[in-house]
């Protein structure tokens, strides 16, 4: 192989076509500036083309919007999961104004009786500037509480299995102004409500992502079309078809990355933007209830990780289409043989 | 006379249509010889680029046998054809340089392909691309080499894999007289180094200065003068 080289570039070397008449340089002449060789090679795949960096920011844009839905979904499963298990673990004992005015003596006997049912973790009483605390969303800072018969309330924080039905048998045998409210309606309804929410993101979840999918698969293929060109010569000087599609599902994989990277790293930007300003939110009864029911609209790591593989499920699209164009390009070379 | 079982390529009785058009190719027959030289001619429309594409296997033949380096283009396998393909140099009439490369890097591109070291081809492309009088051109894009240069870059990129045939569509279709005549003197220093030469043209004055076989198509009928 050496010796058929050597003797091949000694015959080359032996017939050099002349230079063009006129090239010739005076002596002293200086020497024409060569341009100089780039310093990677250019890569097999043209990198840089207009359809390739609006597939760029559209991969970005479709990215953040599916990051956002995946972090929508992540926080109302949480929240449902969070509401669920806060219910679950906790019951609440109801005591009315005694009529002889001694309301006191009821609520610790309600604590006793609770404390001695099997299962039954803590029973604390609700202080009354507590309560107020709970009713001034509806009434106001400066109600008075005498002119409302307003019940005292014990939180009571249940391990599971514990026994709700012999609790409600003893403070009703035992406590007559005492019922027993194991939000069993609430419980029913914020199930459900929950349910529906995460039915409801994760359709729209699912409707994102299919647009994503749907938007990057033609963007790409749009991107590509240019490509037939690239595609035809690489074909006729010998590449394999793998090697073709190799390069190609590489370029766009790159490329997916960045996009979607992009994109993801724009939604984490904006969940911990969210979670900064949900710190300094103000205490107005309004935002309270938000914040009970919403908690503090801070993403989790789920919605992070969701965020991360949103943007390596559309890298990878991205990746497969480019190279499932390229080998059906080729295949159309193949069978435009007839 | 060549021998069939000499022949690098041997057609017999081949015929093409495009879907379910007319023959543009009817019971063509002949062979190339190891380190011939021919011209194929005709006038336009002819089937000169068609006999081109069957020759490197850009497409198939609708009836008749083709072989190539004794394999028979209708039972090729897919796994074989590039391989094949590999062993047949082409210069395209439009050149096909990949406008986002260098000069350097287009002539190289085949031996890239395979996954070869540039280490390993640097020397000889520098040596091919000076021989083609492209040294000092080595470095540029496509888009500021006039026709004539595209042109041999583009057959310095067919020989840079040393292929046993060489196929070139109108290699002097898109350059001046002079630059034709030292392409043709290019392609014959080639096939002085043993390689088959198949031009297509219908430079007649072209195929004056070198006497060759020749072989002429005449709305898809092939006669051959040798």
């Amino acid at each position: 192989m050496t010796e058929i080289r050597s003797a091949f570039a000694v015959r080359i070397r032996s017939i050099r076509i002349p230079l063009r008449r006129g090239q010739a340089r005076a002596p002293g002449e200086r020497e024409p500036e060569l341009p100089r060789r780039p310093m990677q090679p250019n890569p097999i795949v043209p990198p840089r083309t207009v359809a390739r960096r609006a597939l760029l920011a559209l991969v970005a844009i479709m990215s953040f919007l599916a990051c956002l839905s995946v972090a929508a979904v992540s926080i109302v499963s949480e929240r449902a999961y969070d509401w669920r298990n806060q219910i679950a673990e906790e019951v609440t004992i109801q005591v009315k104004p005694a009529s002889d005015g001694d309301t006191d003596a009821l609520v610790a006997r309600a604590v006793d009786v609770a404390l001695q049912v099997p299962g039954i973790r803590s029973a604390v009483p609700i202080s009354e500037a507590d309560a107020a605390k709970l009713l001034e969303p509806w009434l106001g800072r400066d109600f008075d509480r005498s002119e409302l018969p307003v019940p005292r309330l014990i939180a009571v924080r249940i391990a599971p299995g514990a026994d709700i039905a012999a609790l409600s048998r003893r403070l009703h045998e035992e406590v007559p102004n005492a019922s027993l409210d194991d939000h069993s309606l609430w419980m029913k309804r914020l199930s459900s409500m929950a349910n529906v929410m995460m039915m409801l993101g994760l359709a729209i979840l699912l409707l994102v992502m299919v647009a994503t999918a749907l938007c990057v698969v033609f963007a790409t293929r749009g991107a590509m079309a240019g490509s037939r060109d690239v595609i035809e010569v690489l074909h006729f000087i010998g590449a394999e078809d793998s090697y073709v599609a190799r390069e190609y599902q590489r370029h766009f994989l790159v490329l997916g990355l960045k996009g979607a990277g992009i994109g993801g790293a724009l939604a984490a930007g904006s969940f911990l933007a969210t979670g900064l300003v949900a710190r300094f939110q103000g205490s107005t009864p309004e935002e309270a209830q938000l914040r009970t029911l919403f908690g503090s609209l801070i993403v989790g790591p789920p919605g992070y990780l969701g965020a991360l593989a949103t943007v390596l499920v559309t890298a990878g699209i991205i990746a497969v289409t480019a190279r499932w164009t390229v080998t059906r390009t080729l295949k159309e070379l193949e069978h435009s043989s007839g | 006379m060549i021998d069939p079982s000499e022949s690098v390529i041997r057609f017999e009785n081949v015929g093409l249509r495009y879907g379910l058009g007319p023959e543009v190719l009817r019971d063509v027959s002949f062979s190339i010889a190891p380190g011939s030289f021919q011209y194929v001619t005709g006038p336009s429309g002819a089937g000169k680029t068609s006999l081109l594409r069957l020759l490197f296997l850009s497409l198939r033949p609708t009836r008749g046998i083709l072989q190539i380096f004794g394999q028979d283009a209708a039972t090729i396998r897919r796994d074989k054809v590039q391989s094949t393909r590999r062993r047949i140099g082409i210069v395209f009439q439009d050149f096909r340089l990949l406008e986002h490369l260098t000069t350097f890097e287009n002539v190289a591109l085949p031996l890239r392909v395979l996954g070869t070291e540039e280490s390993s081809y640097r020397r000889d492309v520098s040596e091919l691309l000076d021989w083609v009088g492209l040294g000092e051109k080595m470095w540029v894009y496509p888009q500021v080499l006039s026709g004539g240069e595209k042109q041999r870059a583009a057959i310095a990129r067919a020989l840079i894999t040393r292929p046993e045939i060489l196929l070139a569509d109108e290699p002097t279709g898109n350059v001046d007289p002079p630059l034709a005549r030292r392409l043709l003197r290019l392609f014959i220093e080639l096939n002085r180094l043993g390689t088959s030469v198949v031009i297509a043209t219908h430079d007649l004055g072209l195929m004056d200065q070198y006497d060759a076989r020749r072989l002429i198509l005449e709305a898809g009928h092939l006669a051959i003068h040798d």
